[in-house]
């Protein structure tokens, strides 16, 4: 039964081929494309409605194109709440992400050139710990650390959002690691001939070779604390220590509820360092999601 | 020699000492310091105070809110990661072409996932889901006139949240393109010459070479589903409504501690937490066997 419809249907379609073979990249590019154009459709939307005047934004919401652009959002928007405008919110946000990174990036090196380069006792154990430490809830240490915190009285200071960060991060040593054992090993033998210490290996050959691991490692630790709500929830309890994340919440807030052009262009402003590393570094943060599933 | 050795354990030790003491101080400490407090009813004002395990008493028999939690999570979690990941799954097989433009396509589908855990989508969110929102916006347009808060319904505020979740699939799309272009062509053209057709490549070839990379994907975007904190806080402005709807666990373990300063009883929730974490990563691992393929076994 099967056979003939086979035989039946492979007439037609190797006859038709040359046409079809004309048709398919352009059905690929519709479907594809139009797919696309759903998925960032949201975000075309939110920089479309940051631009809208206040009336304007939900009364055809679908509509991308302004009657006029409204700069004033991003005016009444930066103005923030009670005295604390964007400026304090963004210089916030900008030195906890940048110390952050330096402090996790530099001590994962260290970690990582330990695990992946010199035998000590011990090390599989360390290593595993890491390991289980990568899959830990964060809710688990979230309380005690919260209390340690209040102990030492580091409540409503950036010490207990930033300081944690130069103890390393599991998933940066991990990434690093991989890069360094595609170093060859031949290069630490040479240099140790030559009377190099560990450490001289590690500052004057290791460090260059492994830079685009380091880059990509401060491109995701930069979103990562960019991003981060959680932690400024916790500990960033007065509004001048208040990071963007932090900030955005109080336009859901009571008062400030009708600014919606406000918080659109805030919003909006939000995301603009993210894609301005995205489109530098588009090179490093593909392959350092492909290679070690970096999120 | 032996001089040697020791140099190595010291400048092991000094190099890996960023680590070291960050477990002990930030990792270790707080769990264990977690799970006594677990035990105790302790409100951070005034010391703990030992309580055996009422606590976890108190979670399992008397508190409802907690199962409400408990049924949202799962529901959340259950949905949300298969679905990720099949779209992941698909896109990258569409993607993984050289044509032109491929670039532009990739850069488009990983863009939500690069900004989709900050407070701005979220909000953004809010926005399109609301009774005004950009989904009802074009519901009208196609002639369903609906003023549905879809944020603002118990039935399909959990659901929002979930597509919220679906949109990020890029990152797993990326690893998922990775593991495609791995997959040696050879395997394809012998699979066609035999006469397999499309299905058949997809469940003999496709999918068991990318089965490991599919575990290590099902395994962290589980673990980060239950982790989920920032999205379900800001779409309910923090208290998991509308009627608890929302209320995904790390949410409740959140109120529980930080709203009402129940210590104890969100420590007992976190150990329950990574209890259950471990126990479905333990039965992941453990199934894998049967449906994970790895080249060393598989080659003969």
């Amino acid at each position: 039964m099967s056979i003939p419809v086979k035989a039946v249907m492979a007439g037609p379609a190797e006859a038709k081929k040359p046409s079809s073979k004309r048709w398919k990249p352009l059905v690929y590019h519709l479907c594809v494309g139009l797919l696309g154009l759903v998925m960032i459709y949201p975000i075309l939307w939110l920089v479309a409605s940051s631009l809208k005047p206040n009336d304007e934004i939900f009364s055809h919401a679908y509509n991308l194109i302004p009657s006029r652009i409204a700069w004033e959002n991003y005016r009444s928007g930066w103005a923030g709440f009670a005295g604390n405008t964007f400026t304090t919110f963004f210089r916030n946000s900008m030195f906890i992400s940048v110390l952050s990174t330096l402090g996790a990036v530099a001590s994962s090196a260290l970690v990582a050139y330990g695990f992946a380069r010199i035998p000590f006792a011990g090390k599989g154990f360390w290593f595993g710990a890491m390991m289980m430490t990568m899959m830990l809830p964060s809710d688990v240490t979230m309380i005690p650390q919260y209390v340690m915190f209040s102990k030492i009285g580091w409540l409503a200071s950036f010490k207990p959002v930033i300081v944690p960060q130069f103890f390393a991060v599991p998933f940066f040593v991990f990434l690093i690691m991989q890069f360094i054992r595609t170093i060859p090993n031949d290069l630490d033998e040479a240099a140790k001939m030559d009377g190099c210490s560990k450490y001289a290996i590690f500052f004057r050959i290791i460090v260059p070779l492994i830079v685009p691991a380091l880059v990509t490692a401060s491109i995701f630790s930069f979103y990562w604390r960019w991003d981060d709500f959680i932690n400024p929830l916790l500990y960033l309890n007065k509004p001048q220590l208040y990071p963007v994340s932090l900030a955005l919440k109080l336009f859901l807030d009571g008062d400030s509820l009708n600014n919606w052009g406000g918080m659109f262009a805030m919003s909006t402003l939000s995301l603009v360092p993210i894609f301005i590393i995205f489109f530098i570094f588009q090179r490093f943060i593909v392959e350092g999601i492909s290679t070690s599933g970096l999120k | 020699m032996t001089k040697l050795r020791e140099n190595n354990h010291l400048v092991g030790y000094l190099f890996t000492a960023p680590f070291i003491l960050g477990f002990l101080i930030f990792t270790l400490f707080p769990m264990l310091a977690s799970l006594y407090y677990s035990f105790t009813d302790y409100n951070l004002f005034e010391a703990p105070n030992w309580i055996g395990t009422d606590n976890y008493r108190t979670m399992f028999s008397g508190d409802d809110q907690y199962w409400k939690s408990v049924s949202v999570t799962f529901t959340y979690v259950v949905a949300s990661v298969p679905l990720r990941l099949a779209f992941a799954l698909l896109v990258a097989m569409l993607l993984n072409k050289t044509v032109g433009g491929i670039g532009l396509y990739r850069s488009a589908y990983y863009l939500p996932s690069l900004i989709g855990g900050s407070v701005a989508v979220s909000i953004m969110w809010t926005q399109i889901f609301g009774d005004k929102g950009l989904l009802n916006s074009f519901l009208g347009l196609i002639g369903i006139h609906s003023t549905t808060s879809w944020i603002g319904t118990p039935g399909t505020a959990i659901w929002t949240l979930i597509a919220l979740s679906v949109w990020q699939f890029g990152s797993s799309m990326l690893i998922f393109l990775a593991g495609l272009k791995g997959i040696p062509a050879q395997l394809y053209e012998a699979a066609s010459v035999d006469g397999a057709g499309a299905a058949r490549r997809f469940f003999k070839i496709t999918l068991p070479m990318l089965s490991p990379i599919i575990l290590f994907n099902l395994i962290m975007q589980t673990i980060s589903a239950f982790m989920t904190f920032t999205p379900a806080y800001i779409i309910s402005r923090g208290d998991g409504g509308p009627l608890d709807s929302t209320l995904l666990y790390s949410l409740y373990l959140y109120k529980r501690a930080f709203q009402f300063y129940e210590m104890g009883y969100a420590s007992a929730m976190a150990w329950v937490m990574l209890l259950t974490i471990g126990l479905i990563a333990l039965i992941l691992f453990q199934t894998s066997k049967y449906w994970v393929h790895y080249e060393s076994r598989g080659e003969s």
